[in-house]
């Protein structure tokens, strides 16, 4: 048995050694945004944050998370009735398709703009490359990166919306 | 033959003699109470299949198709919504139950009928035994890019404007005045002269009863208030927070999970495995020997996965085993060669005579190409969730083809339709895989041993390798030019001939033509890849088109032109996209620009691709401009996301994608080996839509057929090495730089 602390609250949780975090957060706890899409590193649709930090849950031993802060796609919104920046700038440019790898795409986006407010399109292509889209949105990803990153800065005299 | 009109469609009494038949008017008593009882809750009228008013005055549209991410559901429901005059923002979908009574009969019309003439034989059969015989086909299918085109003009429009009349006429009976002086606006109707009015809802039941019309008048674009706005897509909030729900998300109270490996190599079984729960795995339930594969259900997908991974399972051997890809190859070759020997190959098409005029042509232009297996891997790994209990099935998966998927799993389990439960989740991507049924019925043959639902999730591994894949396939082109450079002869031999069926026509004039096809037999299942033949065709055709234009000493474009003067959407397509690509404007040195144009599924697509190759010999696709003749589209910005999905899907296939067979089985497994587009590798994308007037054109899938060769002839452009097998990875460009710079 080992604890997990996923978007703050406290998951008990029975996970054999070697149990990706993915696994424990879908079938567990239940949070099904986090997706599966290869096991293996390849895609970031399982992409979750640790401690503010992007990682791939598919193959990161959810005991090796233990005591950490760990952030799914429904942790991410202030308060049930706001969504974050991105997601905002997500719905604005009508960005998903299918949208199975979007919680991946917006984990991958909003670590990016916490370390970068303002990356520039090199640096949105470095930092979102792990990230599969077959649907090929990934011209509206970058575009909802930038209009997230232009509504960041005009916030930060409002804390709040961060 | 006479053309298929909105006017003969309803001519023939469709709407007046079964409502059904388009859907309209469902009234107690007539046999689609039966659909009534799944949709309509306590209150609530339902008018027509299509459409359902709630006592709140909101209007739900049931749409028969599935959401795979083309917006289909606010694209449908748009179309129901403009004829109604429903206020939109209270307009609800849902997607129709995978329910007989939905058999989607209309996209089975306009596949028959192409969307473009009706044999006037079939029109007295239409609501009879074709009705029928189209419903014990069970469609419903979502896939060449048929929602719009076919459900949506004439399914939603008819089904909206008919409600409409109806409840005009409800209204001008319950007021006594003529219905000429009634307004219907945003869900309320009013006579303005005597200053009364009401809403949809409180008028619903009276116009349950008012016949229905015969032919409702529908909107011409100037009345059109929704069609043509790119209203927010209903589906898309849900999708940024988590909430959507995939069938990889189903969650039932005691589900277990199972996933399974089949034969690597196709056709195989098991000949040995240990099916007792073996001792060192933890949470393993059960060990089952499906004959062809070997699956685990255990407390989650993971303990599933590695006891599965550490079974021994020993495969039968089989005459595919030793089979290679250059097998395949050489057997198509010799294939081709034996039809052509034996004067056993099919006609596709013939005009004129071609071998004559190739015999006297100044200039002959002769290529082979090869193309390789492809694979769709959708972003969401295979998935179903079923549950076998007291004699009958519930399923839970995203299907493009819900009925197929009740009547599969009604046959293997053996019990009656009736007693299989389909309920369709958002699907993860599309792109024909999810038309197949092989999933459902493994998971059904899981379920059915054990007393629990079970979750069985496919691997990624699995995903790649049992896929149903777009054929590999060669073909010999040839073609002769006269003086001036003008194509006289085209001869074509394809192998596979699937659909479309005028996948491998031509758009262009000449007046000598012979196009044949042979059918080897394949070991490898091939499946429905983003649309179909036109995958194909589309490399082939245009590839070889621009071969002719470079013997020729012509520019591409202007070559194109010169041959479809016959053709205005295509010249008013090729004009905007020499525009808006500065066709003529110069590139940097190692860049090339390529231009490809085709027509599929009723759309015209054309395409200019801007690429760099550097001294490395690696290409990059910089800018991709695309020009669609939409016909209309319905939803401005839906449209262009399809183009844009379509491209980088193609590309990806261009690029890199190419499945493999080694041993009788395929050699890549996953995203490292099969490689598809990212985001370092995507162009920027330029769309624009010509409104033609003409039908609405698919938008799933037109975009596809067109990328592969708009690259590999701006590669040709870069650097003069012309690519006549895909993937573009398999040619070695280093050496055509080396020598240009
Ligand atoms: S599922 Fe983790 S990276 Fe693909
Ligand atoms: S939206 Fe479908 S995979 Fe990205």
């Amino acid at each position: 048995m080992i604890n997990l602390t996923i978007n703050g609250k406290e998951y008990p949780v029975e996970a054999p050694a070697g149990m990706p975090l993915l696994w424990v957060i879908r079938e567990q706890c239940e949070l099904t945004g986090t997706k599966f899409g290869c096991g293996i590193a390849q895609c970031g649709a399982c992409t979750v944050h640790v401690d503010g930090q992007p990682i791939r849950s598919c193959i990161t031993p959810a005991s090796s998370v233990e005591g950490k802060n760990i952030t799914t796609i429904e942790g991410i919104a202030p308060d049930e009735n706001t969504l974050h920046i991105v997601q905002q700038a997500w719905i604005e440019e009508q960005t998903p398709q299918c949208g199975y790898c979007q919680s991946g795409q917006i984990m991958s986006a909003v670590a990016l703009l916490n370390e970068n407010p303002a990356p520039s399109d090199e640096e949105i292509e470095q930092a979102m490359s792990g990230n599969i889209c077959r649907c090929g949105m990934y011209g509206r990803i970058k575009s909802a990166i930038k209009r997230a990153s232009t509504a960041l800065q005009a916030s930060t005299s409002n804390p709040q919306l961060q | 033959m006479k053309k298929w009109t909105r006017r003969a469609f309803i001519g023939t009494g469709i709407l007046a003699s079964g409502a059904l038949v388009i859907g309209v008017a469902i009234r107690p008593g007539n046999r689609s109470s039966k659909v009534a009882g799944l949709i309509a809750e306590e209150g609530e009228t339902v008018m027509n299949i299509w459409l359902k008013i709630s006592p709140d005055n909101t209007v739900t549209a049931i749409i028969p198709h599935a959401e795979m991410g083309q917006g289909v559901h606010t694209t449908l429901a748009m179309m129901l919504a403009d004829e109604m005059d429903a206020d939109w923002s209270k307009v609800k979908f849902m997607e129709a139950p995978a329910d007989k009574e939905y058999a989607n009969y209309v996209v089975a019309k306009g596949f028959i009928a192409g969307n473009k003439t009706f044999p006037k034989f079939l029109e007295g059969t239409i609501d009879g035994v074709f009705l029928t015989a189209v419903k014990s086909m069970n469609f419903q299918i979502t896939g060449g890019s048929a929602s719009v085109r076919f459900t949506g003009q004439q399914g939603m429009r008819i089904a909206g404007a008919a409600a409409k009349a109806m409840l005009l006429q409800a209204a001008a009976d319950t007021w006594k005045v003529p219905v000429e002086e009634l307004k219907a606006e945003k869900s309320i109707i009013s006579h303005p002269a005597s200053n009364q009015s009401t809403t949809f809802a409180e008028l619903a039941q009276a116009a349950a009863k008012v016949k229905a019309p015969k032919q409702p008048r529908l909107k011409t674009p100037e009345e059109f208030t929704l069609m043509g706005t790119s209203q927010p897509r209903l589906d898309i909030p849900a999708k940024v927070t988590g909430a959507a729900k995939f069938g990889m998300d189903v969650v039932l109270p005691n589900m277990k999970y199972a996933t399974i490996k089949a034969a690597p190599v196709f056709g195989a079984k098991v000949k040995t495995v240990n099916t007792s729960i073996p001792s060192d795995s933890e949470g393993v339930l059960k060990v089952l020997n499906l004959e062809n594969a070997v699956a685990v259900v255990a407390e989650g997908y993971w303990q599933a996965k590695s006891a599965l991974d550490r079974l021994n399972i020993e495969f039968e051997s089989t005459e595919n085993e030793g089979k290679s890809q250059d097998d395949i190859f050489n057997g198509y070759q010799m294939a081709m060669d034996k039809a052509l020997e034996e004067e056993s190959i099919e006609e596709h098409f013939r005009s004129g005579d071609a071998p004559t005029a190739l015999s006297e042509a100044e200039t002959i232009v002769e290529a082979e190409y090869q193309l390789p297996f492809l694979a769709h891997a959708t972003m969401e790994p295979m998935n179903c969730t079923a549950w076998v209990h007291n004699g009958k099935c519930e399923i839970w998966c995203g299907s493009q083809n819900p009925l197929g998927a009740k009547a599969a799993v009604a046959e293997f389990l053996d019990i009656s339709p009736e007693q299989v439960t389909v309920h369709n989740q958002l699907l993860g991507g599309g792109f024909g895989r999810r038309s197949e049924t092989d999933v459902i019925k493994q998971a059904v043959a899981i379920a059915k041993e054990v007393d629990f639902p079970v979750k069985l999730i496919w691997s990624r591994e699995e995903d790649t390798q049992h896929d149903v894949y777009r054929e590999a396939t060669i073909s010999r082109m040839k073609a002769g030019l006269d003086q001036s450079g003008n194509p006289v002869a085209y001869s074509h031999q394809f192998l596979f001939k699937h659909h479309p069926p005028e996948a491998a026509d031509i758009p262009y004039t000449v007046p000598n033509q012979l196009i044949q096809f042979t059918s080897p037999s394949s070991f490898v299942p091939w499946g429905n890849w983003r649309s179909v033949d036109h995958s194909v065709h589309g490399f082939l055709t245009e590839s070889f088109i621009d071969e002719l234009a470079f013997a020729a000493k012509k520019d591409p474009l202007a070559f194109r032109k010169n041959l479809t003067q016959d053709k205005p959407r295509f010249q008013k397509v090729l004009n905007l996209i020499q525009e808006k690509s500065d066709w003529n404007s110069p590139l940097p040195a190692n860049w090339g620009r390529g231009i490809a144009i085709a027509q599929s599924f009723g759309s015209i697509v054309a395409e200019v691709a801007e690429v760099e190759v550097n001294v490395e010999g690696k290409v990059k696709v910089h800018r991709v401009v695309c020009v669609a003749d939409a016909g209309f589209a319905i939803h401005p910005d839906g449209f262009k996301a399809q183009m844009e999905s379509g491209i980088i899907y193609g590309l990806a296939a261009a690029m890199s994608g190419e499945i493999t067979i080694e041993n009788g089985a395929v050699a890549q497994s996953n995203f490292h080996d099969y490689q598809v587009t990212r985001m370092s590798d995507a162009p920027r994308i330029e769309t624009y839509i010509i409104n033609s007037g003409n039908p609405p054109g698919g938008a799933g899938e037109p975009s596809t057929p067109v990328i592969a060769p708009a690259v590999t002839n701006a590669i040709f452009n870069a650097t003069g090495v012309r690519i006549r097998q895909l993937p573009i990875s398999k040619t070695d460009l280093r050496v055509s730089i080396q020598q240009t710079t």
